[in-house]
């Protein structure tokens, strides 16, 4: 369906990447966000709170992380698109509640705009070292979807991916931004309304009586009532059965996560956004994402100058990993480089998923600037002589 | 419009930033180029160091930030003696002539100065001393055209101000085409430096 001209600022404009986010949730359709302010994040519900209003939703600024981050799904389960905004700290206080988003499987985007950590850290500078805490962050098996835009207008298009994927797969999706795209202000064309597609929520058409929260009809995604509609329904963090109900058995518990976890992995292929280029050709493979994918492309047209063979692979989908991507291009290439900001995440599953048949070469920065682009040439130049 | 590199400094509250959004906006919206504008600020609101970068080009910006700026427009002595090293050689410095002296200078750099404050001031609002700027910015750069950045200022602007900061506008560009008619200021502003060591 396409998006409710209410929400959307059509036009051509120079604003930051917070702010291209947050006109990308509007324009998604979310009418609903619970937050608790944090830079370099809060531009994004600085905006929200002042223009929700006048499209007939609403923001609360909530007393901590952990209550923004339920509040929220208190709004997905009320009928609303729904998002939260945060940063490390806050990152790290939600965990639990992505975890129940997960299990409960309520769609909704997690905004976290890195900065440096651990802890407090950098608050106005920027890493990308919250990268496994998204994958991994909330205890047990499960799944999510990570995205990560390298420019303001990606915060807008990319923003509205995450609530499509949300709402197709029921998932909560981590929208991956850092400080240097969330406060860098480029171009950003919106759209009219009739261009940008949405996805809608999947509400059940059965009747009262037929419907089952989470029953599926084959495609591992159970359809949603809401909450004041008449249907009765239990949401909980428990193991439970297709009625919600809890069934703390093995049995239960084996189909639920398992379906969690293949609802997303099976559709893989699809749900991984790559941005490649020259991979035919290359002899080495510099792998990015976010503000650092930006950085790479320099050192990239400096290694050709040098007639290096360098492909680039821009990974805009970080979650789930495109480990056939990966192992596809490892039989034919002498090598990885992965610089990101962070002392090496990323870079391991590259090597997973490389599995030995390509070296791979980790191009770290601990966080408050980004990578000379020199420190990754030097790092293609060594890449291309093993 | 080749890949240049701009610096602009000053302290809170003097504009810094929209300086920099409506010249990034002239060059991204209203001259069809690219434009990436990054910015560093204090925790104060007003009084504290403000800089903003600013990046345009005619293909897509890549690294968001300046690396040695080719054009550096300077509006407090605190961000002259922090940021002037770092202009490129043969860059232009530009600079508000009664809030920076300009010392320890190359002599290969270009010196451009106004006073834009006291021209603000003299159109009623000390504030549009932004808009005085980017006009003389605009003359003394040709790096945009001044129909572009006439639109960025009066898109930028709250509608009650357009109409004074186009004025500023017009008053600094009017000013910036009398000082290149002249000539960069550079040999009276050594001058001054040179009395002073």
């Amino acid at each position: 369906m396409k998006a409710d001209p209410r929400g959307v600022l059509t036009g051509t404009h120079f604003i930051d990447g917070d702010h291209a986010c947050c006109e990308g949730a509007l324009a998604a359709g979310a009418r609903f966000a619970a937050g608790y302010p944090i830079t370099p994040s809060t531009e994004v519900v600085e905006r929200f709170a002042s223009r929700v209003p006048t499209v007939g939703g609403s923001f609360i600024q909530m007393e901590d992380e952990l209550a923004a981050s339920i509040a929220l799904q208190g709004g997905v389960w009320g009928g609303a698109k729904a998002f939260t905004v945060t940063s490390g700290p806050g990152f790290s206080l939600m965990m639990e509640h992505i975890g129940y988003a997960a299990m409960t499987e309520t769609p909704c985007v997690f905004v976290d705009v890195q900065r440096g950590g651990p802890s407090t850290g950098l608050p106005t500078l920027p890493a990308q070292a919250d990268m496994m805490q998204a994958r991994w962050g909330s205890h047990g098996d499960y799944e999510i979807i990570a995205l990560c835009p390298n420019s303001p207008q990606e915060c807008f298009d990319l923003t509205i991916k995450a609530f499509n994927l949300a709402e197709e797969f029921r998932v909560p999706v981590m929208f991956m931004m850092d400080e240097v795209v969330g406060h860098m202000t480029e171009k950003v064309v919106i759209p009219a309304a009739d261009q940008i597609e949405v996805v809608p929520r999947k509400h059940t058409k059965k009747s009262i009586e037929e419907y089952l929260p989470y029953g599926t009809n084959g495609d591992m995604v159970p359809e949603m009532a809401h909450a004041g509609e008449g249907y009765k329904f239990h949401v909980t963090g428990l193991t439970h059965d297709e009625r919600g109900y809890p069934n703390m058995t093995p049995a239960t518990q084996d189909k639920l996560v398992k379906r969690l976890q293949n609802k997303i992995r099976s559709a893989a292929d699809r749900i991984c956004l790559l941005e490649e280029d020259s991979l035919d050709t290359a002899e080495v493979v510099v792998v990015s994402y976010g503000i650092t994918s930006r950085v790479a492309q320099r050192a990239i047209d400096l290694a050709r100058e040098r007639r290096l063979k360098v492909g680039k692979l821009r990974l805009i989908t970080a979650w789930p990993f495109p480990d056939k991507k990966i192992a596809d291009l490892a039989s034919r290439v002498k090598a990885f480089v992965v610089p990101e900001l962070n002392l090496g995440q990323m870079v391991r599953e590259v090597e997973r998923a490389a599995n030995g048949k390509a070296k791979t070469f980790a191009v770290p920065h601990a966080g408050g600037g980004v990578h000379n682009p020199d420190e990754i040439l030097n790092a293609i130049v060594e890449a291309s002589r093993c | 419009m080749r890949l240049t590199e701009i610096r602009i400094a000053g302290f809170g509250g003097q504009g810094v930033i929209l300086s920099a959004v409506v010249l990034g906006k002239a060059a991204s919206i209203y001259e069809n180029g690219f434009a990436t504008m990054t910015q560093n600020f204090g925790p104060e609101a007003r009084g504290g160091a403000c800089s903003s970068q600013l990046v345009v080009s005619d293909s897509p910006v890549l690294y968001p930030y300046t690396t040695q700026p080719d054009i550096m427009v300077i509006i407090s002595q605190e961000a002259y003696n922090r940021f002037a090293q770092e202009l490129k050689p043969g860059g232009l410095l530009i600079i508000e002539e009664d809030l920076v002296r300009v010392s320890n200078i190359n002599r290969d750099k270009q010196v451009y100065a106004i006073p834009a404050t006291r021209f603000a001031e003299e159109l009623g609002k000390r504030m549009v001393l932004n808009s005085v700027m980017v006009g003389f910015f605009t003359a003394v750069t040709k790096l945009l055209s001044a129909d572009a950045v006439r639109k960025a200022v009066a898109d930028s602007v709250p509608p009650s101000f357009r109409e004074l900061n186009l004025k500023a506008f017009e008053k600094g560009y009017a000013y910036g085409v009398d000082v290149m008619a002249a000539g960069p200021a550079r040999r009276e502003l050594e001058a001054v430096a040179v009395a002073e060591e």
